[in-house]
């Protein structure tokens, strides 16, 4: 059985806590950013881009590329790779510059 | 006029303002090599909004610029390709009071006698303009006049549209200009060489002052310190060039302290720019969260709504400034050959095409499209520097 980072480290993680991708239910752990908890899930993908519509998901993981932008709850353009995951956390797709609803 | 040059023209600096002078040179059948120790654009051009504006200018020889360069832009605009981001958007003076609109009143009444359309706005009628304006405000004018481009695409793309008659000679320092026995210009040197030609553009921006001064003569440009505020990407949420009506009078002033006045706009990029800030502190690049903090009150105040967007980055550029507020344009009568385009301030994406075109019909001796009198580079001699050895 391979053997997980937190496992090297000897990490002891309190208990697991769930937000919600796009009204589905994803499990995170304490500690985990909201991409981490997302690529547990297996979800790669969580903002298209605003000319083509392409999906994003991580790239640098370290906060640098603003490719990992999602709307966090409510709020767009959050770099998914540094916010912590909260309990109860709705993460949503963010389509574009995410602020459609602004437009003249 | 060939010469045995491999160059008619030397332009100094390849902003949007020596741009659009080896632009016009090149037009004219002039061979111009464009010097600059930087990149193209490197400088205050780089660092502007690309404000084509008519609004802001009273009735006199800058609004007289502003008005030829802004047809020179609209023609640009067929000519240049889209990436240039030229928008005939219009531009929108609000003003907070009373006392202000009738001042703005007052102001538009001698601009219209100037040649400039300006169409006042009431104030139930703003928000038809603009949907997330503030509510409360007195009232506006609209300017249709008023436009914007990209600038450092702008003068990229006049660079590459003059065509094989300009050459680029960028990241090259100009250390010193040549002069034959008779004090007329004869090229520049730089760090690579000597570059051969009769005229010198001086299009130097900020830094135009110390070019003149390897020439012997003075034009005391100073910088003027400006930030702008970028917002994260938006839709259209800002339609026209939206400002407060005190904007003109902290562009006509001439303090040393910190001024800001909100200045609004969005981009076909996305983000929104917000101005403006004024301030003589020379070169100083540090970053002033004053001066950010008064561009976000102000901008807030004007549109709630950005209140929850975020601001991305800021940067920052010296704009340069001559002590009347009009630039130096034209050929230097103390220095034969020598010609300046610079010190245009704020407004030198606006007033780019002009003054090149300006530059060109002086070069090859023809008529300048407008009164070049009130540009003369000689304007704040008291007296005559020393020529050079």
């Amino acid at each position: 059985m391979a053997r997980t980072p937190a496992d090297l480290v000897g990490a002891q993680p309190g208990p697991p806590f769930e937000i919600t991708f796009d009204g589905r239910s994803v499990t995170a752990r304490p500690g985990q950013t909201v991409a981490a908890a997302l690529w547990g899930a297996g979800i790669m993908a969580w903002r298209t881009t605003r000319d083509g519509g392409r999906p994003r998901g991580v790239f640098c993981g370290i906060g640098q590329c603003f490719d990992c932008l999602a709307t966090v709850n409510g709020r767009p353009n959050r770099r998914a790779c540094l916010v912590p995951a909260r309990p109860g956390d709705a993460i949503v797709t963010q389509e574009g510059h995410g602020h459609d609803h602004l437009a003249v | 006029m060939p010469t045995g040059n491999l160059s008619d023209v030397i332009v100094v600096g390849a902003g949007v303002v020596g741009a659009a002078c080896a632009y016009y040179a090149a037009g004219a059948g002039l061979r111009v090599t464009v010097v600059d120790r930087g990149c193209v654009a490197g400088g205050t051009t780089g660092a502007g909004e690309g404000n084509l504006l008519v609004s802001d200018k009273e009735p006199g020889p800058e609004l007289e610029l502003a008005l030829c360069s802004g047809r020179l832009w609209a023609e640009l605009a067929g000519t240049l390709p889209p990436r240039i981001e030229y928008e005939p958007k219009g531009g929108l003076v609000v003003a907070p009071g009373a006392a202000g609109m009738s001042a703005l009143r007052d102001f538009t009444a001698r601009q219209r006698t100037a040649g400039v359309t300006a169409e006042e706005t009431p104030a139930e009628r703003l928000r038809d303009l603009e949907p997330h304006l503030a509510p409360g405000l007195a009232g506006g004018v609209h300017y249709p006049q008023d436009a914007q481009v990209m600038p450092a695409l702008a003068a990229a793309h006049l660079l590459r549209a003059a065509g094989g008659r300009v050459r680029l000679r960028l990241g090259e320092e100009v250390t010193g200009l040549l002069a034959g026995p008779d004090g007329a210009m004869r090229g520049v040197r730089t760090r690579h060489g000597e570059i051969h030609a009769p005229y010198v553009v001086n299009a130097a921006g900020t830094w135009g002052g110390e070019l003149a001064r390897l020439a012997g003569v003075e034009l005391p440009v100073l910088p003027r310190r400006g930030f702008v505020l970028v917002t994260e990407p938006l839709p259209r949420v800002v339609r026209h060039k939206v400002y407060a009506a005190d904007y003109v009078a902290d562009v006509a002033s001439g303090s040393a302290a910190l001024q800001t006045s909100a200045v609004v706009e969005g981009t076909p990029a996305g983000p929104v720019l917000i101005g403006a800030s004024r301030e003589r502190v020379g070169f100083d690049r540090t970053l002033s969260p004053r001066a950010l903090w008064r561009l976000a009150a102000g901008a807030t105040a004007l549109f709630p709504v950005l209140a929850a967007v975020r601001a991305m980055r800021a940067y920052t550029g010296f704009r340069p400034y001559l002590p009347d507020h009009l630039p130096a344009i034209g050929p230097d009568p103390r220095v034969p050959g020598l010609l300046h385009a610079c010190g245009h301030e704020g407004a030198g994406i606006g007033l780019a095409p002009a003054t090149g075109l300006i530059v060109a019909r002086c070069v090859t001796g023809a008529e300048p499209p407008l009164d070049i009198g009130p540009f003369a580079p000689d304007r704040f001699a008291p007296s005559a520097c020393t020529a050079p050895d």
